[in-house]
C-alpha cells in the first residue's frame, strides 16, 4: 500500500517536471498536466466516485476531487496537481507514522511464542500454544520462549524475564518453580506442567490489556472527534457561500477569483491533522509506556497522570521490599553480638514466622538440630527453648517481664519490630527487624516532589511505629498505620474529597487493595503480574517492582499531553490563519495545501516523538 | 455484554471516528470505541437487546455507508 502510493507520487512528479520547460498553454503541456494529475489523484477520484451517495458530501476524497477539478476549471493546473500530490505525500507519511507506532506496540507481541512442544506418551509434538490443555506437560528447550504459564517438573535453568519485568539479571529456576509465559529459557532443558490455558496466560493478558488500551479515551481525543464532526461541514458551507455570494449577490469581482478562494476552503476543510495525530499521540504514548514495563489501560489515564498532585503509597511491598531483614542487634550484660544472634536463630529455628526466617538469614550458618533441646512456644509472647543446654527466652517485652528479666530501655527508644532475648536468666539484648526500603524509593519521593506532587501519603496495616520510622526515613509528611484493608478505602475517600484539585494516584502491590486501586483516579498495581484481581482493578500496571516507574509514568503522561496540546494549537492556528487569508484573497492554493497536508505531516511527526524514551 | 470486533481495511481516522459516533447511537449501546490504529471495535451492549446477529447487521450497515470496503469480523 505504501509502495503503491510512492509510485504514484514519483510517477506524477516525473510527468510534471517537464512542464516547466514547455511554453505556456501548449496542448502538450496541458496533456502532461492531465496525465500527472491522474497519476497522482486518479485513485482519489475513483474513491470519491465509488463512495458517492447522499451524505458523502463531506468525505475527504470527494472534497479533494471537487477542489482539484475546480482548480482545473479556473486553469490553475499546477495547483490542481500540487493539491493531489501533496495529499498523497501526506497520506504516505501518515501511513508511515501509523505503522511505526503500531510496530512499537506490537513489539510487545514478540512475547508470544509461536508454538509449544507438547509431550504426549513420550513423544514431543509441536502444537499451537492455544491447543495445550491445562495440566499438560510441555518441553521448553534452551533459547525458546516459554509459551504458557506453568510449574517446572523436570530440569533447572536460567530464564530471562526481562520482557515481562525489565529485570536484566536472569532468574535461576528449578523443579517446583513457577514460570511465566513470555520469559525466555536461556540454557537448560525444562519440562513444565502448564497451569493456565493460553487465553488465561500472562502473555495473552498483557497483550489484551495493551491492545484494548484505547478503551478509555482522553478528553483531548474526545474533543477532537466531536470537533471534526462540525468543522468540515462548517468550512465547506462557508466555502460554498464564498464562491457564490460575493460575485453573484454582491456583484464583487469575478466568479473565478472567488472560486479560487473557496477551493482553498475545501482543501483546508479536512480535519485529518487532528483526527489522526491526537489519538496517535496517545496510542504512541501507550506504546512507549509499555516499552518501559508500564501498561496503561487508556489515553484518559495518561492524561490523568499529567495532572497528578497527590500520590498515595501502600507501604509493604510497594515502598518496602515486603521482606523482613535483621536491622539492628543491641547487646546487654556482656553478651556478644554473634552469640545473641546465634541463640535467637537457634531458638526460633522451628518457627515458620517470617521473623524467624530473617533471623536465620542473618545468622547465615547452618542450624544443627541436635543442639536444640526442648522448645516451648508461648502464643502471643514468644518462645522458650534450650540451646546447648542453655535456656533462651525470646519474644516480646511481656515475656521478658514474665520471666523476670529486667530491661533497662523504655519502649519508645526502639522503632520497628523488636525481639528481646534472655539467656540463662540474664537479659541479653534485642534484635530489631525491619522491612527494608527499596533502593529506588527515596529517589522516587524526591523526584515526585520535583515534579510538583504536593501531597505524598503512606498507608499501611503495620504498626504506627513502623509506619513512622519509614515515613521519617523517606521524608513522607503524611502517614497512617494500623489500617485494616477497609480503612485504606476510607482514607482514600477522605483524600479524594479533600481540597486538592489534581488527580490522586494510589500505588499498591495488588494484594488486598483491589478496591482502593479501583477507586483512586489512577490505581497503579506494582509487580502485579500473576495477580488477576490487581490487573483487573488497576488502571496502570507496572511490571517491575520499582516505585521509580511511577515517576516515569507521570513524566510520560505530561509529555504526551504536551505533544497533543501542541498539535491542537498548531493545527487549528495554521488552519485558522490560512482560512482567513484565503477568504481575503491573500493565500494561494499552495498555502491551503500546506495548511492541510503540511500540518498533518508535522502533527504526525510530532506525535511520533511520543515513542521516543526521553527528551 | 462486552464484544470485540476487527475492522479489516480501515482506511481513515476520521471515518473510524464517524463509525464510532454512529454506532454509539444504536439502541442499547453503553460504550463503544473504534481504535483506528489496531483496527479494533470494542463495545458494551445491554443483554437481550439484539437477537442473533442483528447487532452485527446494524453495525455493518453503518460501516458500509462510511467505508464500503471495510469488513467486520467478530473476535
Amino acid at each position: 500500500m505504501i509502495n503503491k502510493r510512492l509510485i504514484q507520487i514519483i510517477g506524477a512528479l516525473i510527468v510534471y517536471i517537464p512542464t516547466f520547460f514547455l511554453s505556456e498553454g501548449t496542448p502538450l503541456q496541458l496533456s502532461l498536466y492531465v496525465i500527472s494529475y491522474l497519476i497522482a489523484g486518479g485513485s482519489v477520484l475513483l474513491n470519491a466516485i465509488r463512495n458517492m451517495r447522499p451524505g458523502s458530501f463531506f468525505d475527504e476524497s470527494f472534497l479533494m476531487s471537487i477542489a482539484t477539478i475546480g482548480a482545473f476549471y479556473i486553469r490553475e493546473y499546477p495547483e490542481a496537481i500540487a493539491v493531489m500530490l501533496f495529499y498523497q505525500i501526506g497520506e504516505y507519511f501518515q501511513d508511515y507514522a501509523v505503522n511505526k507506532s503500531k510496530r512499537s506496540i506490537t513489539g510487545l507481541m514478540e512475547l508470544r511464542a509461536d508454538y509449544a512442544n507438547l509431550k504426549i506418551n513420550g513423544d514431543i509434538v509441536k502444537v499451537e500454544p492455544e491447543e495445550v490443555v491445562v495440566g499438560s506437560l510441555i518441553v521448553v528447550k534452551a533459547g525458546e520462549r516459554i509459551p504458557l504459564d506453568g510449574v517446572i517438573s523436570e530440569g533447572t535453568s536460567f530464564i530471562d524475564t526481562s520482557a515481562l519485568t525489565g529485570e536484566a539479571i536472569p532468574a535461576e529456576v528449578g523443579i517446583g518453580s513457577e514460570i511465566l509465559s513470555g520469559c525466555v529459557n536461556l540454557n537448560g532443558l525444562l519440562v513444565v506442567r502448564t497451569t493456565n490455558s493460553y487465553g488465561e496466560s500472562t502473555v495473552s493478558r498483557i497483550l489484551e490489556l495493551v491492545e484494548n488500551a484505547s478503551g478509555k479515551k482522553s478528553s483531548q481525543e474526545k474533543f477532537i472527534t466531536r470537533f471534526a464532526r462540525y468543522y468540515t461541514p462548517i468550512v465547506v458551507i462557508i466555502g460554498v457561500m464564498l464562491a457564490t455570494i460575493p460575485p453573484f449577490v454582491l456583484g464583487l469581482g469575478t466568479f473565478d477569483t472567488w472560486l479560487y478562494r473557496a477551493l482553498a476552503f475545501l482543501v483546508v476543510s479536512c480535519p485529518c491533522a487532528l483526527v489522526v495525530s491526537i489519538p496517535l499521540s496517545f496510542f504512541a504514548g501507550i506504546g512507549a509506556a509499555s516499552k518501559e514495563g508500564i501498561l496503561v489501560k487508556g489515553g484518559s489515564y495518561l492524561e490523568a497522570l499529567a495532572k497528578v498532585d497527590t500520590v498515595i503509597f501502600d507501604k509493604t511491598g510497594t515502598l518496602t521490599k515486603g521482606v523482613f531483614e535483621v536491622e539492628n542487634i543491641v547487646t546487654f550484660n556482656d553478651v556478644e553480638r554473634d552469640e545473641l544472634l546465634e541463640m535467637a536463630a537457634y531458638s526460633e529455628s522451628h518457627s515458620s514466622h517470617p521473623i524467624s526466617d530473617s533471623l536465620k538469614r542473618a545468622y547465615g550458618a547452618e542450624i544443627i538440630d541436635k543442639r536444640i533441646g526442648d522448645v516451648q512456644e508461648i502464643p502471643g509472647l514468644g518462645i522458650i527453648a534450650y540451646v546447648d543446654g542453655r535456656k533462651v527466652v525470646i519474644g516480646n517485652r511481656k515475656l521478658m517481664d514474665q520471666e523476670a528479666l529486667s530491661i533497662d530501655i523504655s519502649n519508645d527508644e526502639v522503632l520497628g519490630t523488636v525481639v528481646h532475648i534472655g539467656i540463662d536468666g540474664i537479659y541479653g539484648g534485642y534484635i530489631t527487624i525491619a522491612d527494608e526500603i527499596k533502593t529506588d524509593t527515596l529517589a522516587t519521593i524526591k523526584e515526585l516532589r520535583k515534579l510538583g506532587v504536593t501531597k505524598i501519603v503512606m498507608l499501611t496495616g503495620d504498626s504506627n511505629k513502623a509506619a513512622m520510622k519509614v515515613a521519617a526515613e523517606l521524608g513522607i509528611d503524611e502517614y497512617y498505620g494500623e489500617l485494616m484493608p477497609g480503612d485504606k478505602l476510607d482514607k482514600l475517600e477522605d483524600i479524594l474529597n479533600g481540597e486538592g484539585k489534581g488527580k490522586v494516584i494510589f500505588v499498591g502491590d495488588g494484594i488486598n487493595d483491589a478496591p482502593v486501586l479501583a477507586r483512586a483516579d489512577i490505581g497503579i498495581a506494582m509487580g502485579g503480574l500473576g495477580r488477576d484481581a490487581a490487573i483487573e482493578a488497576a488502571d496502570v500496571v507496572i511490571m517491575q517492582d520499582e516505585p521509580i516507574k511511577v515517576v516515569t509514568a507521570i513524566k510520560l503522561g505530561r509529555r504526551i499531553v504536551g505533544i497533543a496540546t501542541a498539535n491542537i494549537v498548531m493545527a487549528l492556528g495554521i488552519k485558522g490563519i490560512v482560512l482567513v487569508l484565503s477568504a481575503l484573497g491573500y493565500a494561494s492554493l499552495w498555502m491551503a495545501v500546506f495548511a492541510d497536508v503540511g500540518v498533518t505531516v508535522l502533527a504526525v511527526f510530532n506525535s511520533l516523538r511520543a515513542l521516543k524514551r526521553k527528551g | 455484554m462486552k464484544k470485540t470486533y476487527r475492522l479489516e481495511n480501515l482506511g481513515c481516522a476520521n471515518c473510524s471516528a464517524k463509525m464510532e459516533h454512529k454506532i454509539s447511537k444504536l439502541k442499547g449501546i453503553e460504550e463503544v470505541t473504534v481504535n483506528f490504529f489496531t483496527g479494533k471495535l470494542l463495545l458494551v451492549v445491554g443483554d437481550n437487546i439484539y437477537a442473533d446477529d442483528q447487532l452485527e447487521k446494524e453495525i455493518e450497515k453503518i460501516i458500509k455507508k462510511i467505508e464500503p470496503h471495510v469488513r467486520l469480523k467478530e473476535l
